[in-house]
Protein backbone atom coordinates (compact mmCIF):
# COMPACT_ATOMS: atom_id res chain seq x y z
CA UNK A 1 0.00 0.00 0.00
CA UNK A 2 2.42 2.44 1.18
CA UNK A 3 4.72 1.51 -1.83
CA UNK A 4 2.19 2.52 -4.17
CA UNK A 5 1.61 5.59 -2.76
CA UNK A 6 5.30 6.41 -2.99
CA UNK A 7 5.53 4.98 -6.54
CA UNK A 8 2.62 6.67 -7.09
CA UNK A 9 3.68 9.84 -5.79
CA UNK A 10 7.15 9.74 -7.80
CA UNK A 11 5.24 9.53 -11.49
CA UNK A 12 3.12 12.18 -11.19
CA UNK A 13 5.53 14.27 -9.58
CA UNK A 14 8.04 13.64 -12.52
CA UNK A 15 5.19 13.62 -14.67
CA UNK A 16 4.14 17.31 -13.70
CA UNK A 17 7.83 18.88 -14.06
CA UNK A 18 7.89 16.93 -17.57
CA UNK A 19 4.63 18.56 -18.86
CA UNK A 20 5.78 22.01 -17.50
CA UNK A 21 8.84 21.61 -18.98
CA UNK A 22 6.73 21.41 -22.49
CA UNK A 23 4.92 23.96 -21.63
CA UNK A 24 7.97 25.99 -20.82
CA UNK A 25 9.11 24.94 -23.90
CA UNK A 26 6.23 26.13 -26.09
CA UNK A 27 6.04 29.09 -23.95
CA UNK A 28 8.34 31.22 -23.15
CA UNK A 29 9.11 34.50 -25.10
CA UNK A 30 12.81 33.49 -26.54
CA UNK A 31 15.17 31.19 -27.96
CA UNK A 32 16.99 31.09 -25.16
CA UNK A 33 14.31 30.95 -22.78
CA UNK A 34 13.01 28.26 -24.10
CA UNK A 35 16.15 25.93 -23.88
CA UNK A 36 15.88 25.74 -20.15
CA UNK A 37 12.87 23.67 -20.93
CA UNK A 38 14.87 20.21 -22.35
CA UNK A 39 17.56 20.74 -19.25
CA UNK A 40 15.09 20.95 -16.69
CA UNK A 41 12.30 18.26 -17.94
CA UNK A 42 15.37 15.70 -17.50
CA UNK A 43 16.45 16.67 -14.52
CA UNK A 44 13.34 16.51 -11.84
CA UNK A 45 11.02 15.16 -14.93
CA UNK A 46 12.83 11.72 -15.97
CA UNK A 47 14.50 11.74 -12.12
CA UNK A 48 10.65 11.01 -10.49
CA UNK A 49 9.79 8.56 -13.41
CA UNK A 50 13.07 6.74 -12.96
CA UNK A 51 12.58 6.36 -8.82
CA UNK A 52 9.65 5.24 -9.64
CA UNK A 53 10.74 2.81 -12.05
CA UNK A 54 13.25 1.70 -9.70
CA UNK A 55 10.97 1.15 -6.81
CA UNK A 56 8.35 -0.54 -7.86
CA UNK A 57 11.12 -3.49 -9.92
CA UNK A 58 13.12 -3.55 -7.19
CA UNK A 59 9.81 -4.20 -4.65
CA UNK A 60 7.36 -5.96 -7.38
CA UNK A 61 10.75 -7.71 -10.01
CA UNK A 62 13.40 -10.15 -9.25
CA UNK A 63 15.51 -8.17 -6.74
CA UNK A 64 16.87 -4.89 -6.80
CA UNK A 65 16.51 -2.51 -9.74
CA UNK A 66 19.11 0.08 -10.32
CA UNK A 67 19.65 0.55 -13.56
CA UNK A 68 17.86 3.71 -14.38
CA UNK A 69 20.89 5.13 -12.24
CA UNK A 70 22.64 4.71 -15.70
CA UNK A 71 19.62 6.13 -17.46
CA UNK A 72 19.89 9.04 -15.00
CA UNK A 73 23.74 9.58 -15.56
CA UNK A 74 23.94 9.16 -18.94
CA UNK A 75 21.26 12.09 -19.06
CA UNK A 76 23.28 14.45 -17.14
CA UNK A 77 25.99 13.89 -19.28
CA UNK A 78 24.23 14.66 -22.37
CA UNK A 79 21.44 17.01 -21.92
CA UNK A 80 23.95 19.99 -20.82
CA UNK A 81 26.14 19.23 -23.95
CA UNK A 82 23.22 19.49 -26.51
CA UNK A 83 21.66 22.57 -24.70
CA UNK A 84 24.97 24.13 -25.03
CA UNK A 85 26.02 23.33 -28.60
CA UNK A 86 22.21 24.72 -29.89
CA UNK A 87 22.90 27.80 -28.01
CA UNK A 88 26.11 28.55 -29.12
CA UNK A 89 24.57 28.01 -32.81
CA UNK A 90 21.78 30.27 -32.11
CA UNK A 91 24.62 32.62 -31.13
CA UNK A 92 26.63 32.50 -33.96
CA UNK A 93 23.33 32.66 -35.95
CA UNK A 94 22.67 36.48 -34.11
CA UNK A 95 26.28 37.15 -35.34
CA UNK A 96 27.40 37.23 -31.38
CA UNK A 97 29.74 34.88 -31.21
CA UNK A 98 32.56 35.08 -33.39
CA UNK A 99 35.68 32.66 -33.08
CA UNK A 100 37.62 35.32 -31.44
CA UNK A 101 37.10 36.85 -28.22
CA UNK A 102 35.44 39.97 -28.98
CA UNK A 103 32.25 37.74 -30.37
CA UNK A 104 31.62 37.24 -26.46
CA UNK A 105 30.25 40.45 -25.89
CA UNK A 106 27.12 41.53 -26.03
CA UNK B 1 50.78 -2.25 -13.52
CA UNK B 2 50.80 1.66 -14.98
CA UNK B 3 51.07 0.16 -18.28
CA UNK B 4 48.10 -2.40 -17.88
CA UNK B 5 45.67 -0.37 -16.33
CA UNK B 6 46.61 3.72 -17.41
CA UNK B 7 43.30 4.76 -15.95
CA UNK B 8 42.65 2.46 -12.83
CA UNK B 9 39.46 5.24 -11.84
CA UNK B 10 38.02 4.85 -15.52
CA UNK B 11 38.26 0.93 -15.34
CA UNK B 12 36.61 0.87 -11.64
CA UNK B 13 33.84 3.44 -13.26
CA UNK B 14 33.63 0.98 -16.59
CA UNK B 15 32.80 -1.95 -14.14
CA UNK B 16 30.37 -0.03 -12.29
CA UNK B 17 28.25 0.75 -15.90
CA UNK B 18 28.73 -2.93 -16.70
CA UNK B 19 26.86 -4.30 -13.91
CA UNK B 20 24.30 -1.48 -13.52
CA UNK B 21 23.86 -2.60 -17.49
CA UNK B 22 23.19 -6.14 -16.73
CA UNK B 23 21.22 -4.99 -13.40
CA UNK B 24 22.47 -8.20 -12.12
CA UNK B 25 26.02 -8.82 -9.94
CA UNK B 26 26.86 -12.68 -10.75
CA UNK B 27 30.21 -13.70 -10.73
CA UNK B 28 30.12 -13.89 -14.95
CA UNK B 29 29.36 -10.36 -14.97
CA UNK B 30 31.95 -9.36 -12.44
CA UNK B 31 34.41 -11.00 -14.99
CA UNK B 32 33.01 -10.15 -18.17
CA UNK B 33 33.00 -6.25 -16.85
CA UNK B 34 36.73 -6.41 -15.64
CA UNK B 35 37.66 -7.46 -18.61
CA UNK B 36 35.81 -4.58 -19.96
CA UNK B 37 37.62 -2.25 -17.57
CA UNK B 38 40.73 -3.43 -18.61
CA UNK B 39 40.46 -3.82 -22.18
CA UNK B 40 38.81 -0.09 -23.24
CA UNK B 41 40.92 2.27 -21.04
CA UNK B 42 43.89 0.24 -22.91
CA UNK B 43 42.23 0.76 -26.43
CA UNK B 44 41.33 4.22 -25.94
CA UNK B 45 44.21 5.59 -23.99
CA UNK B 46 45.70 7.99 -27.00
CA UNK B 47 42.18 9.72 -26.74
CA UNK B 48 43.06 10.38 -22.77
CA UNK B 49 46.70 11.58 -22.51
CA UNK B 50 47.02 12.71 -19.01
CA UNK B 51 44.75 11.64 -16.37
CA UNK B 52 42.43 13.44 -14.71
CA UNK B 53 43.35 13.60 -10.72
CA UNK B 54 40.84 14.02 -8.22
CA UNK B 55 41.26 15.13 -4.65
CA UNK B 56 38.48 15.18 -1.66
CA UNK B 57 36.09 12.28 -2.51
CA UNK B 58 34.28 14.39 0.52
CA UNK B 59 33.93 17.14 -1.33
CA UNK B 60 32.27 15.43 -4.48
CA UNK B 61 29.56 14.26 -2.00
CA UNK B 62 29.41 17.46 -0.67
CA UNK B 63 28.94 18.92 -4.52
CA UNK B 64 26.68 15.84 -5.55
CA UNK B 65 24.16 16.40 -2.41
CA UNK B 66 23.92 20.42 -2.94
CA UNK B 67 23.47 19.96 -6.62
CA UNK B 68 20.15 17.55 -6.07
CA UNK B 69 18.93 19.63 -3.53
CA UNK B 70 19.25 22.90 -5.76
CA UNK B 71 17.88 20.71 -8.96
CA UNK B 72 15.09 20.14 -6.85
CA UNK B 73 14.39 23.72 -5.08
CA UNK B 74 15.20 25.60 -8.40
CA UNK B 75 13.00 23.32 -10.23
CA UNK B 76 9.96 24.48 -8.59
CA UNK B 77 10.51 27.99 -8.84
CA UNK B 78 10.93 28.07 -12.45
CA UNK B 79 8.28 25.68 -12.41
CA UNK B 80 6.25 28.63 -11.46
CA UNK B 81 7.76 30.89 -13.28
CA UNK B 82 6.19 28.91 -16.56
CA UNK B 83 2.94 29.10 -15.11
CA UNK B 84 2.62 32.22 -13.76
CA UNK B 85 3.49 33.88 -16.66
CA UNK B 86 1.94 37.45 -15.66
CA UNK B 87 4.70 37.64 -13.59
CA UNK B 88 7.80 39.12 -15.33
CA UNK B 89 10.67 37.30 -16.36
CA UNK B 90 13.86 39.48 -17.08
CA UNK B 91 15.94 36.49 -19.36
CA UNK B 92 19.63 37.79 -19.79
CA UNK B 93 23.11 36.94 -20.17
CA UNK B 94 25.60 36.65 -17.43
CA UNK B 95 29.04 37.12 -18.41
CA UNK B 96 31.16 34.94 -15.90
CA UNK B 97 34.72 34.76 -15.11
CA UNK B 98 36.44 31.44 -14.74
CA UNK B 99 38.81 31.02 -12.31
CA UNK B 100 38.62 27.65 -13.15
CA UNK B 101 41.59 26.57 -15.68
CA UNK B 102 41.43 22.44 -15.54
CA UNK B 103 39.37 21.83 -19.00
CA UNK B 104 37.90 18.47 -17.91
CA UNK B 105 36.93 20.96 -14.45
CA UNK B 106 35.57 23.75 -17.44
CA UNK B 107 33.56 21.28 -18.75
CA UNK B 108 31.79 19.57 -15.41
CA UNK B 109 30.86 23.19 -14.37
CA UNK B 110 29.14 24.16 -17.72
CA UNK B 111 27.14 21.31 -17.13
CA UNK B 112 26.31 21.72 -13.55
CA UNK B 113 25.32 25.28 -14.72
CA UNK B 114 23.02 23.70 -17.58
CA UNK B 115 21.59 20.73 -14.96
CA UNK B 116 20.92 23.51 -12.41
CA UNK B 117 17.31 25.21 -13.58
CA UNK B 118 17.27 28.43 -14.24
CA UNK B 119 20.87 28.94 -15.85
CA UNK B 120 22.45 27.15 -19.82
CA UNK B 121 25.88 27.83 -19.83
CA UNK B 122 25.80 29.13 -23.74
CA UNK B 123 29.44 29.78 -24.88
CA UNK B 124 33.06 29.69 -23.69
CA UNK B 125 35.22 32.52 -24.70
CA UNK B 126 38.35 31.03 -27.14
CA UNK B 127 41.21 32.08 -23.60
CA UNK B 128 38.58 30.23 -21.69
CA UNK B 129 38.10 33.34 -19.51
CA UNK B 130 35.09 33.77 -19.84
CA UNK B 131 31.62 31.66 -19.23
CA UNK B 132 28.53 33.06 -21.21
CA UNK B 133 25.56 31.82 -19.20
CA UNK B 134 21.60 32.61 -20.17
CA UNK B 135 19.70 32.72 -16.85
CA UNK B 136 15.87 32.76 -17.02
CA UNK B 137 15.37 35.28 -14.56
CA UNK B 138 18.01 38.13 -13.74
CA UNK B 139 17.72 40.68 -11.10
CA UNK B 140 21.23 40.58 -9.65
CA UNK B 141 23.97 39.70 -12.05
CA UNK B 142 26.44 39.98 -9.29
CA UNK B 143 24.80 38.23 -6.84
CA UNK B 144 23.91 35.56 -9.68
CA UNK B 145 27.92 35.46 -10.08
CA UNK B 146 28.67 35.01 -6.23
CA UNK B 147 26.16 32.52 -5.79
CA UNK B 148 27.23 30.25 -8.90
CA UNK B 149 30.98 30.45 -7.63
CA UNK B 150 30.24 30.07 -3.62
CA UNK B 151 28.20 26.61 -4.77
CA UNK B 152 29.66 25.10 -7.87
CA UNK B 153 33.12 26.62 -8.98
CA UNK B 154 34.86 26.94 -5.30
CA UNK B 155 33.84 22.77 -4.61
CA UNK B 156 35.46 22.48 -8.18
CA UNK B 157 38.68 23.87 -7.69
CA UNK B 158 39.18 21.92 -4.68
CA UNK B 159 38.15 18.53 -6.44
CA UNK B 160 40.47 19.28 -9.17
CA UNK B 161 43.74 20.74 -8.29
CA UNK B 162 45.42 22.41 -11.08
Amino acid sequence: MWSELLIGFFIIGGASFALIGSIGLARLPDFFSRLHGPTKATTLGVGGTLVASSVYFSLHGDGLSLHELLIMFFLFITAPVSAHLLAKAALHLRGLSGGDDSGIGR
Amino acid sequence: MRRLLPHPLLSAMLLVIWLLLANDVGIGHILLGSVLGVFIPLFSNRFWPERPRLARPGTILLLSGRLLRDIVAANFTVASAILHPQRNLTPGFVHYPLELRNEFAITVFASLISLTPGTVSADLNADRTVLLIHALNVTDRDALIAKIKQSYERPLQEIFPC
